[in-house]
């Protein structure tokens, strides 16, 4: 994988009252990687996912996604941008009034450039793709499972084929079985689609499976962003406590990246 | 999805040309990707379809630089859903028409009309209010369980849930029923004195003001008030517990919805209710005492002293006895709309609309049904 960052994040201060929540910190991402995020709760990660997504204006540094500054681009520019990224969030958030189709179809109809026989297609394509059965389309978000409303709400998030796709949290709430296969689709789907993943998670065994590259977030900045083990030979009291442990011991001695050294 | 190509990537385009043996080959090239499509679609949709006229073509698709799903949907959609005998593709184009396929689309059969939908309504709407009424009872039925439960054991009283519903819906409503009540108070003085002057009548003012505002119009403005401030608040609150599962967090903690957030409601409004009536007529007198000083000269002192002549004391005890009806009404379809919300915004806004919409409703039919009733009670 070559070419510019897909996301480039540089002198990022983010700052509520007394509370620096990230101070100073570079953060990028290359086209087709698989990067996670990870850190200690309330360390920043969906405050940081927040900031690339131009939903929070930082305090300072810059933001740049398919190399445009987000906070001074024309509007124009950044509503392009939106279309080219997918984000799945940390509860989901599918539309509570809509059914499951009609929450995939929703970005398709704001484009005004498909019929409804066609879009109805495109949704059930997503729908099989996440492994829904097509029973559930007319479901209502409400009476769907936590991980049914995961694959949902990727599915809503794939809809328009996005080039980049933010995912907080995505097995968080998932037995080890769903949260597993959920990461095993992930990762099907990066491979054949091809997209750019960023993750913020605190699940080892997910990240560790699928992550090309792992971002630590501790000391309100990314303290180091490598492969498993650049990051595990890193000296660093939360990289000690989070993979070192008897449950990261176990969720590494399962990865292929660890087991040649 | 696969940029950082070498060539520049070209529009899609459909072009036919003619093979040796007769047949046609189509040949689509260019950006097949949903960026390409948002703003060609349709046209490129009908290229498509007159290019594929001839059925025996010969579709190559190597040249596409660009695919997606939606690319591969447009195509398999002008094949008719079945892959084309002669098809050249790139070999990682396979997934999208794999998923094409294997999602096979299954046309959902629209539900047949109604036959008779005129009389189909009607039953539904009978069905529904009946629903409604027989729900509202229940629930009833269930505070007044849960009151004698609460008069027999004080330790479950909700005293501080009912002194905040007290302070919401009473205390806090001060303000605006006071400017209503007082405006209403100098409007109706004011179009009273024109007409009374007229027929020499002055006095006869204290008699209009005090029987229309102490016995109809206090009541009625102020419960329509209350039902628009603290009703939608009742409703909406207990339709935002329903969606955050906050409800069957209570209940599964063993701790009455009814007995602990509605009961204390209901009784808070069934109290705040009465005083905010007298408190807003009294307002309303003083406005119409105000107006009728500036009209016709009339002081405050005989304005006031001719009231009780005027209003017979029943009256009053009618104003106030109207504002328990109303105030229990109003917290029961308040109460009543918010527990049936289902776990979804759109129910929420439209069960609290409904909400106010029936409770001011209610309040103005119990208030004729009363006048019938009490009509030959409190003249002097
Ligand atoms: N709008 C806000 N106002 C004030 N503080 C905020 C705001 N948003 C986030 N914070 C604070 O920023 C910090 C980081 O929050 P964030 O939600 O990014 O954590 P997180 O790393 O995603 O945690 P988790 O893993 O639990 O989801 C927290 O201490 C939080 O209290
Ligand atoms: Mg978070």
């Amino acid at each position: 994988m070559s070419g510019a960052p897909v996301v480039d994040v540089k002198g990022l201060w983010t700052v509520y009252g007394d509370l620096v929540v990230h101070r100073d910190l570079d953060f990028s991402v290359m086209p087709g990687e698989v990067v996670s995020l990870v850190g200690g709760s309330g360390s920043g990660k969906t405050t940081l996912l927040r900031q690339i997504l131009g939903l929070e204006r930082p305090h300072r540094g810059s933001i740049r996604v398919f190399g445009v500054p987000l906070h001074t681009c024309d509007p124009g520019l950044f509503k392009k941008i939106r279309k080219r990224w997918g984000v799945l969030f940390q509860h989901g958030a599918l539309y509570s009034a809509l059914s499951v189709f009609d929450n995939i179809a929703l970005p398709l109809r704001e484009l005004h450039a498909f019929d409804a026989d066609f879009i109805r297609d495109i949704v059930m394509v997503k729908l099989d793709a996440v492994g829904m059965d097509k029973r559930h389309a007319s479901t209502m978000p409400a009476d769907l499972s936590g991980g049914m409303i995961k694959r949902v709400a990727l599915a809503r998030a794939l809809v328009l084929e996005p080039e980049l796709v933010f995912l907080d949290e995505p097995t968080a709430g998932l037995d080890p079985d769903r949260s597993e296969a959920f990461v095993k689709l992930v990762r099907d789907l990066h491979i054949k689609l091809n997209f750019t993943v960023v993750m913020a998670t605190h699940d080892l065994d997910t990240m560790v499976s699928v992550s090309d590259r792992i971002a630590v977030l501790a000391d309100q900045k990314v303290v180091v962003c490598g492969r498993l083990d650049e990051v595990v030979r890193y000296d660093h009291p939360f990289i000690r406590d989070f993979f070192l442990g008897e449950r990261g011991r176990r969720a590494l001695s399962a990865a292929p990246a660890l087991q040649t050294n | 999805m696969q940029q950082t190509a070498s060539k520049p990537v070209r529009d899609p385009d459909v072009q036919v040309t003619a093979a040796g043996d007769g047949a046609h080959v189509i040949h689509l090239s260019g950006a097949w990707d949903i960026r390409a499509l948002e703003s060609r679609g349709r046209t490129l949709q009908s290229a498509l379809r007159d290019a594929a006229r001839s059925t025996d073509a010969d579709w190559d698709l190597t040249q596409i630089q660009r695919f997606d799903h939606i690319g591969a949907m447009l195509v398999w959609r002008t094949w008719g859903r079945c892959r084309p005998s002669r098809l050249q593709l790139k070999r990682e184009h396979e997934i999208f028409f794999g998923a094409c396929e294997s999602a096979a689309a299954v046309a959902s059969s629209p539900a047949a009309p109604d036959r008779f939908p005129l009389l189909l309504a009607l039953g539904r709407g009978v069905w529904a209010v009946t629903g409604h009424v027989l729900e509202m009872l229940q629930l009833f039925g269930q505070l007044l369980i849960d009151a004698a439960t609460v008069v027999r054991q004080p330790l479950l009283r909700p005293w501080r849930e009912f002194s905040a519903a007290i302070y919401k819906i009473g205390a806090q409503a001060l303000g605006i029923t006071a400017l209503v009540g007082f405006l209403i108070g100098v409007v109706l003085s004011y179009l009273s004195a024109e007409q009374l002057r007229l027929v020499g009548a002055d006095v006869f003012i204290v008699n209009i003001l005090g029987i229309g505002i102490v016995r109809e119009l206090g009541p009625v403005v102020c419960s329509i008030l209350v039902a628009g401030r603290s009703g939608s608040a009742i409703t909406a609150q207990l339709g935002v517990m329903r969606v955050t599962e906050e409800l069957d967090a209570l209940s599964v903690m063993g701790i009455s919805n009814t007995l602990r957030l509605i009961l204390p409601k209901m009784a808070a409004i069934a109290v705040a209710l009465p005083l905010l009536v007298l408190w807003t007529s009294g307002v309303a007198l003083v406005g119409g005492a105000v107006s009728a000083k500036a009209e016709l000269g009339m002081s405050f002192f005989q304005f006031f002293s001719a009231l009780p002549a005027a209003v017979p004391e029943v009256n009053l005890w009618l104003g106030v006895g109207k504002a328990v009806v109303f105030g229990v009404l109003i917290a029961l379809i308040a109460c009543h709309f918010g527990l049936r919300i289902q776990p979804n915004t759109e129910s929420l806004a439209a069960g609290t609309t409904r909400s106010v919409v029936t409770s001011i409703t209610a309040v103005i039919v119990a208030d004729a049904i009363i006048a019938v009733i009490f009509s030959d009670v409190g003249w002097s």
